[in-house]
């Protein structure tokens, strides 16, 4: 199973192994990562999922689909490296991932 | 002070089905929300996208099943209270005494709570020292236009609030508007009103920047805003405008003794009392196992809590379960006439 590792934003690292198709988002809901409100429920409608991802795993993603840069604008604190982790849908090739958590989301 | 049977927290589609389900049992109600519309996250998070799951409506949008939602509801003449938030809540006895922070004060027999995520709130700037000027020259949002008048105002944002309000304040203010990449996700004729005023040198536009700091004592006297690339620019105004959409805060809501689980409230499933008698929630707010946040949930957690409303309501009384098609009563509550 494909490890994602969460980076919290009180500092503490979590590696959870995540299903396929589950989204980086419900990995860190199902398993209480800290940081992650996912207040719309996977949606692109809030904002509140927003994480960093290292920079070695940005380009290796998917491309943002229509929708998601518009909703990074309303994000905390948005960098080049944001991405909605309600967008990251879990995959073989997403197997080491590693996402920061923002200080807060909102 | 407004008496009522059930106080519902929240217009979004839950609460208004449960307005539903409270009048054909013969009971009245009054609804708060803190938007200034009814729907919701509907309205508020996608009124055009389509929905697929609301059963035997193959396909609306929010803001269809809100307009549907309030036809169906037309018949008991609801007050809403919009643009308030619930506040305080109190026991007196058998009555709960709410209070909104607009000081509206009720008195009813039971609160429903339907309220989502919390109340919604506008985003605000990341910078921390701004907090001191948030209200004066920090605004979210504009209630007088008037104050800006030949001011500098520097706007924030790259939707449809952000676009309006710099053309709208180009007329009579200095305007500098800045965003934090080169799409702006506004409408096209806005975008295009807004290059065209760039043109004629009415508005200033930085794009690829952010808020980095403030400079000022009691005023700001300047910001200074950072580029992708780490470069500072500094600029002098009199306002800052900050339009990065609403945010979701459980607010007031976790200050009433109710048990939480993260941000949602515990209830049982039978009629979705919570830990305190005679406060119900329901929607995507509460929490049991199986729950799912969807829409059709809510409408029959609405219904369950509506007939758990009853007995306060009417402790004398002994709730009679009636269908719509056959019950006399219920189609005169519901205006029908035969």
């Amino acid at each position: 199973m494909p490890k994602i590792t969460y980076l919290e934003n009180n500092g503490n690292s979590k590696i959870i192994e995540v299903p396929n198709g589950l989204t980086v988002m419900e990995g860190a809901v199902q398993n209480d990562i800290q940081g992650i409100d996912a207040d719309c429920g996977g949606g692109m409608a809030c904002a509140t999922c927003h994480v960093y991802v290292n920079e070695e795993w940005f380009d290796k993603l998917p491309k943002k689909e229509d929708g998601e840069e518009d909703m990074l604008d309303m994000a905390f604190e948005p960098k080049k490296n944001s991405r909605l982790s309600c967008q990251l849908i879990v995959s073989d090739e997403l197997d080491g991932l590693i996402v920061s958590i923002p200080s807060k989301q909102g | 002070m407004i008496k009522t049977d059930t106080l519902i927290i929240g217009a979004g589609p839950v609460g208004l089905f449960c307005v539903h389900q409270l009048g054909i049992i013969g009971l009245t109600c009054e609804v708060v929300d803190n938007l200034d519309k009814i729907g919701g996250q509907c309205i508020e998070l996608y009124p055009d996208k389509p929905i697929y799951d609301i059963p035997a409506v193959p396909e609306c949008t929010g803001e269809e099943l809100t307009n549907n939602l309030l036809e169906q509801i037309k018949t008991f003449k609801t007050n809403f209270h919009l643009n308030e938030r619930v506040e305080e809540i109190k026991q007196d006895e058998k009555k709960w005494l709410i209070k909104t922070n607009k000081g509206t004060q009720f008195e009813a027999s039971s609160i429903i709570i339907a309220a989502g995520v919390g109340s919604f709130e506008p985003r605000k700037f990341s910078t921390k020292e701004i907090e001191k000027y948030e209200g004066k020259q920090i605004l979210y949002s504009v209630k007088d236009k008037k104050i800006f008048k030949n001011k500098t105002v520097t706007i924030f944002g790259g939707g449809d609030s952000a676009l309006d309000w710099a053309i709208e304040l180009s007329n009579t203010s200095k305007v500098i508007l800045v965003h934090r990449r080169d799409d702006f996700r506004g409408m096209q004729a806005s975008i295009d009103k807004v290059n065209q005023l760039k043109e004629e040198g009415k508005i200033e536009i930085y794009t690829k920047y952010q808020l980095d700091s403030v400079e000022g004592d009691d005023k700001i006297e300047s910001i200074n805003i950072k580029h992708d690339d780490e470069s500072i620019k500094e600029i002098k105004t009199d306002y800052v405008l900050g339009f990065f959409g609403l945010i979701m805060k459980l607010g007031p809501i976790a200050e009433w003794g109710l048990n939480l689980d993260k941000k949602t409230i515990p209830v049982n499933t039978e009629n979705f009392e919570t830990n305190k008698k005679g406060i119900f929630a329901i929607g995507d707010i509460c929490s049991y196992p199986g729950k799912l946040k969807l829409i059709l949930s809510g409408f029959h957690e609405g219904a369950l809590a509506a007939r758990g409303c009853f007995k306060y309501a009417k402790p004398d009384e002994k709730y009679r379960f009636e269908f719509t098609t056959s019950s006399k009563t219920v189609k005169s509550r519901l205006g029908i006439k035969e």
